[in-house]
């Protein structure tokens, strides 16, 4: 009976609906950013909003193609598309042209693309093969170090182009790994490295291992029948002292910018004002008060104090010129934008559905933490786009084709695949 | 490890996403909601007030004469990032400087810290409207260079400096009692009418609001202008002076330092102030002022001093008249008392010589045209002994009250910055050095013929013929007439208050024709002009440090006064030698408006007279440095 349906009334038109929503408000508000009261058109490609339209065309034509192609075609040739963006990236670091410092854009007639963006699609579909595949389970250390592998590729490729934020994001592809049964306790590792990262560089390292010491020994204390329990726990505490030190050590070792980066996450005072981004970014969006300043009115990011105000920081923007109203209105968006793609990845009856969605899901996500976070001074000062919303082609083609092909696979997800 | 902490491991991923989207929604509530903080740093960020700074008022002079105008100069400003490829040596070469000084400019620019790149900085300062548009022409060779106009004073007729005065930057002190007005950088009137009409010559700043950029380029009006204000222009002033008459007695008192001071009796107008050694006022406008006015403040002729009501002189026999006229209104003499005068007065032991040999006086007029000195001894001392009924010293208070009423030993209120009161000793005084009833007539017999401890200026001494020429009145005397505002056209005129004499109006009759027998026959016929009836007295008061001062005050005509003079030559000898021609020769040109050419002579040896030896200078600094301002 389904099968009978057209491919129109199989898709998923809420998530289109909403990524509609999102790419239109990113064209609007990118029209905003580069507006200076001279009047040109949103349309004008003298101007990134023009620029802009013409990514959206493209996005659109791309989607439709993407569409109209059998889901087959994406599962089949998931390792093919993975190797060949593989080969891509390494091959910009010969033939790219640079961007802010950065050799890793290509030049495709009059436009540039940045090939790692591409990569983030590839990298999904070839986890997802992966981990589909027959007798796989990534709990066993065999199959764990090649699905690192494919991850871990990439990251290094890109770390290599000194593109940090582009290699970061695939740590979002960790939460993949959790749905699909990694064991927990690596998040809960995560988790706690992370928290003890922070506090290492926060606090002093002698109190805050005075402190850990004494909650283990309270540990220790209740549960004192268990010699077992209270051997890892002190075998646990040097462990998280040595990482405190080694921490502390790696921070001092970091050239000063990388140092200034964490220092202003903290909230630590900076010298020369190198916290001046975020803080500009912050006035920005704490002028915009309740209501914000009305579109078109933004005055901070207007006249350029707000730096990548239609890129990294887009999100200034919008909470200048919309206030808390709209700036929160567009994190429900995003949030029920996230959850209609879990929905979606949990619905799937093929695996590799469920694993590419989740891989879409995450990748979306971290991106919108990332910015987001970074743009209110909750996140580390990473340079990456703002999914729908940011001014560029690269980005916005790749998050098209990363959501299409997901939006594609969902049209099929009852026939019988693998 | 077998049990997994996390049943539903999608749930995990679903609280996870929902946590960190609550965690930002809390952060913008707190940034954008709780901390207003933000929207004044952002205030600060994006909007710049800007001062508009209002055309300062001009200066006329009682013809209507332009006497004070701005000249706008430029001021060649560079924005270092748009600086492309500068041909320094091209650019010296059109701005007139040396190579090194065009380089050291550059060094400065570009290597020293605080000099934003896309900030305008001065880079030449006050280039005139011609040097500026032969620049204007290549300004196309030289990106980031741009010229901004500003406007300097100028003082075209390059006379009465001390008296229009000069502007120069506003004082940490004037910043303080300003209650914000005033901002350091500002310019304010330091002197003479441009300090003491401040306010109306000043105009009102205006206030801009703009937006900024990050690179603190304006980027157009904040708000529309709402909060704009406008700049209002100074107002004009109208002077009373004459600047002909001006010019005309600063020529005539070159190399001579001294003081001219002409009244219009009936009004009280100043019609000319001069305080000489002069200098250019032009000398303290712009760049230069630094410079120019350290010379002049070392220079040994003292030219920054307002002479005609900051220097005193004691006044001599120009005094005499009003000796005569307290003791006419007293009645201690008739205008027919005379004396017998053997060219001394023995005032107790105290002799006081006449200066020359004449007849002995029978009535007060030819005592005045002799200027006898023991006539107005014994004069003076029936002022103080023959009040019925009052002694020495209740006589001597009542002859001071009178000094007062003409305006001697007091302030006469000149709408100028600074005046002293010269000195009219007052009897507590002589109580003080002698003891109370312990002095006489004896004691301060030399005050009768304006010698001793009484001290006038320039200013007191053509005030009080002023006086004697409306036959008991004058008029606060005053520089400016009126102030007009230039937008409105409406005007306001002060009144200035009417100071009247305590002498009975029909004793000034036989004094005037006294001091109009003074030119006419007595002892300042040589400055007597055909067809004006002038009237004066010459003095010559004694100066310890050296050659006596040369005094003259008169008015003219005699009925119906037109104008009151004073001049003083410092060491010029008698009042005769100098003071009195100079001061025929002014009221000759005012009142004729050119100089008879028989008195042509009088004239070239007046212009011509050089007294810088007696004051032990060889040359006249500010008349080389006035000429290097014709450049």
């Amino acid at each position: 009976m389904r099968k009978q349906e057209s491919l129109t009334g199989k898709m998923d038109w809420l998530t289109i609906i909403l990524y509609g929503v999102l790419v239109l408000f990113g064209w609007s508000v990118i029209y905003s950013s580069s507006y200076s009261g001279d009047e040109k058109s949103i349309f004008d490609s003298s101007i990134n909003s023009g620029k802009q339209f013409q990514w959206i065309i493209a996005s659109v034509i791309l989607a439709a193609i993407i569409l109209i192609v059998d889901s087959r075609f994406y599962t089949t040739f998931s390792y093919a598309f993975y190797v060949l963006l593989m080969l891509f990236v390494v091959l910009v670091m010969f033939v790219g042209v640079e961007v802010k410092g950065q050799r890793n854009w290509i030049r495709i007639g009059g436009f540039q693309m940045q090939p790692s963006e591409m990569a983030k699609f590839a990298v999904s579909l070839a986890v997802a093969k992966f981990i589909s595949g027959l007798n796989v389970d990534i709990r066993k250390w065999k199959d764990k170090w090649r699905v690192f592998a494919i991850i871990g590729i990439p990251v290094l490729i890109v770390l290599i182009q000194g593109d940090a934020g582009s290699a970061i994001v695939f740590v979002a592809l960790a939460l993949v790994l959790f749905r699909e049964g990694l064991e927990s306790y690596y998040l809960i590792i995560g988790a706690s490295v992370t928290v003890l990262g922070v506090l290492a560089l926060l606090v002093n390292k002698f109190i805050l291992m005075a402190v850990l010491l004494a909650a283990s020994l309270i540990v220790i204390y209740f549960s004192r029948r268990n010699k077992k329990l209270a051997l890892i726990i002190l075998g646990l505490w040097v462990v998280a002292s040595g990482f405190v030190f080694s921490v502390d050590f790696a921070f001092k070792k970091m050239k000063p910018h990388q140092r200034d980066r964490i220092n202003v996450l903290l909230g630590k005072e900076v010298a020369n004002g190198k916290d001046w981004n975020i803080r500009q970014s912050i006035i920005a969006i704490g002028s915009g008060g309740f209501l914000g300043k009305g579109y078109l009115n933004g005055t901070q990011t207007k006249l350029k104090f707000v730096p990548e105000q239609s890129t990294d920081f887009i999100f200034s923007s919008i909470g200048e010129e919309f206030g808390f109203i709209g700036s929160a209105m567009l994190i429900t968006v995003f949030l029920g934008f996230f959850y209609r793609l879990l929905y979606l990845a949990e619905r799937q009856r093929s695996k590799f559905s469920r694993v590419y969605g989740y891989c879409v899901a995450s990748i979306l996500f971290f991106h919108f933490l990332i910015n987001v976070g970074m743009a209110i001074g909750v996140a580390p000062v990473i340079g990456i786009p703002l999914p729908f919303i940011s001014y560029g082609g690269s980005s916005l083609l790749s998050f098209t084709v990363l959501l299409f092909i997901f939006i594609r696979l969902d049209t099929q997800r009852y026939d019988v695949m693998r | 490890m077998n049990k997994d902490l996390f049943k539903n491991r999608h749930q995990v991923i679903q609280i996870i996403i929902a946590f960190f989207s609550v965690v930002f929604v809390l952060r913008l509530f707190y940034v954008q909601v709780i901390d207003s903080k933000y929207v004044s740093l952002a205030k600060n960020n994006a909007i710049k007030e800007l001062d508009v700074y209002p055309t300062r008022g001009m200066v006329y002079d009682r013809k209507g004469e332009l006497i004070v105008y701005n000249e706008a100069i430029y001021d060649l400003m560079i924005i270092p990032r748009q600086v492309k490829g500068v041909d320094t040596a091209k650019l010296a070469e059109m701005l007139g400087i040396t190579d090194e000084e065009c380089l050291h400019q550059f060094k400065i620019l570009f290597r020293v810290k605080g000099y934003s790149s896309y900030k305008p900085n001065v880079f030449l300062k006050q280039l005139s409207l011609k040097d500026y548009s032969r620049f204007q022409e290549y300004l196309y060779l030289f990106p980031g260079f741009y010229g901004q106009v500003r406007t300097i004073r100028k003082y075209p007729h390059r006379v009465a400096a001390t008296i229009l005065g000069d502007i120069g930057e506003v004082s940490e002190k004037q910043i303080e009692t300003s209650e914000g007005y005033y901002k350091p950088g500002d310019y304010v009137g330091k002197s003479g009418i441009e300090k003491v009409y401040e306010k109306e010559l000043g105009g009102r700043r205006g206030k801009k609001l703009v937006f900024v950029d990050v690179h603190n380029r304006e980027m157009g009006s904040f708000n529309n202008g709402e909060f704009d204000t406008l700049a209002i222009s100074g107002d004009n002033v109208i002077a009373t002076l004459d600047i002909k008459l001006q010019e005309y007695a600063e020529q005539l008192m070159q190399n001579k330092k001294g003081s001219v001071v002409a009244i219009e009796p009936s009004t009280g107008e100043i019609l000319a102030l001069v305080s000489s050694p002069g200098y250019d006022p032009n000398l303290l406008c712009g760049a230069v002022r630094g410079k120019n006015f350290n010379a002049l403040l070392t220079d040994s002729m003292l030219p920054l001093y307002s002479r005609p009501t900051l220097a005193t002189y004691p006044p001599g026999s120009s005094f005499k008249p009003i000796v005569a006229l307290i003791a006419l209104h007293e009645k201690v003499q008739g205008i027919d008392y005379g004396y017998p005068c053997n060219q001394a007065y023995n005032a107790g032991g105290a002799i006081v010589h006449c200066s020359h040999k004449h007849p002995s006086p029978t009535n007060v007029q030819y005592a005045l045209a002799q200027s006898c000195n023991p006539y107005f001894c014994q004069t003076f001392r029936n002022s103080l002994e023959k009040n019925v009924g009052m002694s020495t010293a209740q006589s001597y208070d009542k002859w001071v009250n009178i000094c007062h009423s003409f305006g001697l030993g007091i302030k006469t209120g000149i709408d100028l910055p600074s005046e002293v009161r010269g000195n009219i000793p007052t009897v507590n005084y002589f109580d003080k050095i002698y003891g109370a009833n312990r002095w006489k007539f004896a004691t301060i017999v030399s005050l009768g013929i304006g010698q001793g401890e009484v001290l006038t200026t320039p200013l007191q001494m053509a005030n009080i013929f002023a006086c004697i020429s409306n036959h008991g009145y004058w008029i606060t005397p005053h520089i400016v007439k009126k102030i007009t505002d230039p937008v409105s056209n409406k005007d306001v005129t002060h009144e200035y208050e009417k100071h009247t004499a305590l002498i009975d109006k029909e004793h000034f009759v036989p004094v005037i024709e006294g001091l109009f027998q003074v030119v006419e026959m007595g002892t300042a016929k040589a400055a007597r002009v055909e067809g004006i009836t002038l009237c004066g007295k010459t003095g010559t008061a004694q100066n310890p440090h050296g050659d006596n001062h040369s005094m003259f005050a008169g008015f003219a005509p005699k009925d119906e006064p037109k104008i009151a003079i004073a001049v003083v030559v410092e060491n010029g000898g008698y009042g005769s030698t100098y003071a009195a021609p100079i001061a025929s020769l002014l009221v000759e040109k005012y009142l004729n408006d050119t100089i008879a050419t028989k008195r042509l002579p009088i004239e070239k040896r007046m212009i011509e007279a050089n007294l810088l030896n007696k004051y032990g200078v060889h040359t006249n600094k500010t008349a080389a440095m006035n000429a290097e301002g014709e450049e």
